[in-house]
């Protein structure tokens, strides 16, 4: 089974690449499943149930929704193939910026929305870096200008990775991105596997449920501010 | 492009690579003085630094050697040119057969015409990912006559397209002068100065009204935005190939817009309602139930047609500045469009 993981920032249009891919790469790859992770609530599998694809959703609720990506994947390897998949793709939100939920070996996606602007690329961190093709949307709505542009700060970013723009409603460019996903290695376990980059440290007292402000409840794994200011000009 | 370029002062490195600080700054990092190489200021670069930002040194030191990499490639290939397109027919929405094969070649101005939802974004979608037997339609695009190699279709590196539509719009919050030096910038123009003035000057021309350079990208008026599109398309974009998307009504002098494009030895693919822009192309292709109906070269009768309607429409535009500036539309209208004559 091809094994593909989909991160990028809330509504940037996983969901939709994902769908209009699928429907091409259904053509001659046989059957995809789909895993869903997300935090608090996702709707999401309704359209994927109505794209006539299997689905399940992973609700990380109060836990860090990429450390329970990480704990999870290997299950979800092995239900796609006791479902007999073809292909299976996961999609995750990014919401720290900092996450990289990218496995070594596995085809990583990241997608990114050209309305975001243009100096989100370099906000966003492992997710882009480390990840092996660069997914543009939206791409269809701003100037031809700002695309390139848009499409160069990604570069800038992560010149290793592949840059596509895939517009998530017409469907254009999702044919090419299904080619990449049908280059995909299988995997049949991730045991043993690693990550491409160590997701963010969370060890303290908060982590743990506790909700009083203070000195005396900043334990462990605590990181102070500094602060350095930035004088206005003139 | 080799190693060898982190060991080299920036001093230096800049004056043969201009574009070699854009990686460092992207991720927040500026070199101490001239003479620090790029592996010396990675190397500053404290772990935990590195840790919080999700970086590592490895990573940044074959980020930044691909990152050069493929600048020069980019400044290489900004001159891409093509010899011609060719558009080999597929089916229409039935499954006939268009039997076409259509060469265009660089200065030519194609219109695709047809009925809204009749197939005519389609084949503007085909162009643009250079179909390959592989689209709903199973037409087959080739470059200079040959199938576009695997690289040339998918990597946005190499993109032989530019695209313009009306639904475009520009969202980043910018000046104009700021906006097109960052494009500049980012297709690694030389002397980026000179470039925003002239893109500026030529979206003018192409506007019913100036702007300025300092005014706001999303102040622009629809046309004005259209009008700084197609400039920064025409003088900008590396891209041989342009299509444009329905964008008759915005206050753009058209006609101007596509001598510019001409001029810029560009192919240019239009899909379009409008009557003058339909017969400002060399040929045009009609467009019916998903398929190529027709196509048929503007000549003889049709190019002194257009002139009428040339005529027409300024006078269209006399009658929509009267009406701007406050004046009243009550003589002999009939008369002044030389209707009167036959309608009496």
């Amino acid at each position: 089974m091809k094994l593909i993981t989909v991160a990028g920032p809330p509504s940037a249009g996983k969901t939709s690449v994902i769908i209009k891919t699928a429907e091409y790469l259904s053509k001659y790859k046989g059957k995809i499943g789909i895993v869903k992770f997300d935090c608090l609530s996702a709707l999401d599998h309704r359209l994927y149930t109505e794209a006539g694809l299997t689905v399940v959703t992973g609700l990380s609720g109060n836990l860090c929704p990429d450390h329970y990506f990480v704990s999870n994947i290997d299950d979800c390897v092995q239900w796609g193939r006791e479902k007999g998949f073809d292909v299976l793709i996961s999609e995750s939100a990014g919401l720290c910026n900092r996450c990289a939920p990218h496995i070594k070996g596995v085809t990583a996606v990241c997608v990114v929305d050209c309305l975001s602007g243009v100096d989100t690329p370099q906000k966003i961190g492992p997710m882009l870096r480390y990840a092996d093709i660069a997914v543009i949307t939206k791409g269809d709505i701003v100037s031809q200008a700002e695309r390139e542009v848009f499409a160069f700060r990604v570069r800038q970013a992560n010149p290793k990775a592949a840059v596509m723009f895939v517009n998530g409603i017409t469907g254009q460019g999702a044919y090419d991105l299904s080619f990449s996903f049908d280059e995909a290695s299988e995997v049949s376990s991730l045991e043993g596997a690693r990550l491409r980059f160590s997701i963010p440290a969370a060890i303290c007292p908060y982590c743990v449920g506790e909700t009083d402000i203070g000195v005396d409840h900043q334990k462990g794994n605590v990181k102070k501010m500094t602060f350095k200011e930035a004088v206005p000009n003139g | 492009m080799g190693k060898h370029l982190l060991k080299v002062p920036f001093g230096r490195l800049l004056q043969e690579h201009p574009y070699a600080g854009d990686y460092f700054r992207s991720i927040g990092l500026s070199w101490k003085d001239s003479l620090q190489t790029p592996e010396q200021l990675i190397e500053s670069v404290e772990e935990e630094t590195m840790e919080d930002a999700g970086l590592s040194h490895e990573q940044m030191r074959t980020h930044f050697l691909e990152f050069m990499a493929q600048a020069a490639e980019l400044m290489k290939n900004s001159k891409r040119r093509l010899s011609s397109l060719t558009i080999i027919g597929g089916t229409d929405k039935n499954g006939r057969e268009e039997n076409v094969e259509i060469e265009l070649c660089p200065g030519d101005i194609m219109c695709i015409v047809g009925p809204t939802g009749s197939g005519k974004s389609r084949l503007l979608a085909d162009i643009e990912c250079f179909a390959q037997k592989d689209t709903p339609t199973g037409r087959t695009i080739l470059i200079d006559g040959n199938k576009p190699t695997q690289n040339e279709r998918f990597r946005f590196e190499n993109k032989l397209v530019a695209q313009l539509s009306q639904n475009m719009n520009f969202v980043v919050d910018l000046n104009v002068e700021s906006f097109v030096a960052m494009h500049a910038s980012s297709r690694m123009v030389v002397d980026i100065d000179s470039t925003v003035q002239s893109v500026i000057e030529c979206a003018n021309e192409l506007a019913g009204e100036k702007f300025e350079r300092k005014t706001a990208l999303t102040q622009l008026s629809g046309g004005q935005s259209r009008a700084l599109m197609i400039a920064d398309t025409a003088l900008l974009s590396s891209s041989p190939i342009v299509l444009i998307d329905e964008i008759e009504n915005a206050g753009v002098d058209r006609k101007k817009a596509l001598e510019l494009l001409v001029r810029k030895e560009k192919i240019v693919l239009m899909s379009t309602h409008d009557p003058i822009l339909a017969l400002m192309g060399n040929r045009r292709i009609a467009i019916s139930n998903g398929g190529i109906a027709a196509l048929i070269d503007t000549e003889g009768k049709e190019k002194e047609n257009l002139a009428v309607l040339e005529e027409f429409d300024a006078k269209i535009l006399e009658i929509r500045n009267m009406l701007r500036s406050g004046k009243k539309i009550d003589f002999e209208l009939g008369e002044f469009l030389g209707l009167a004559e036959k309608t009496v």
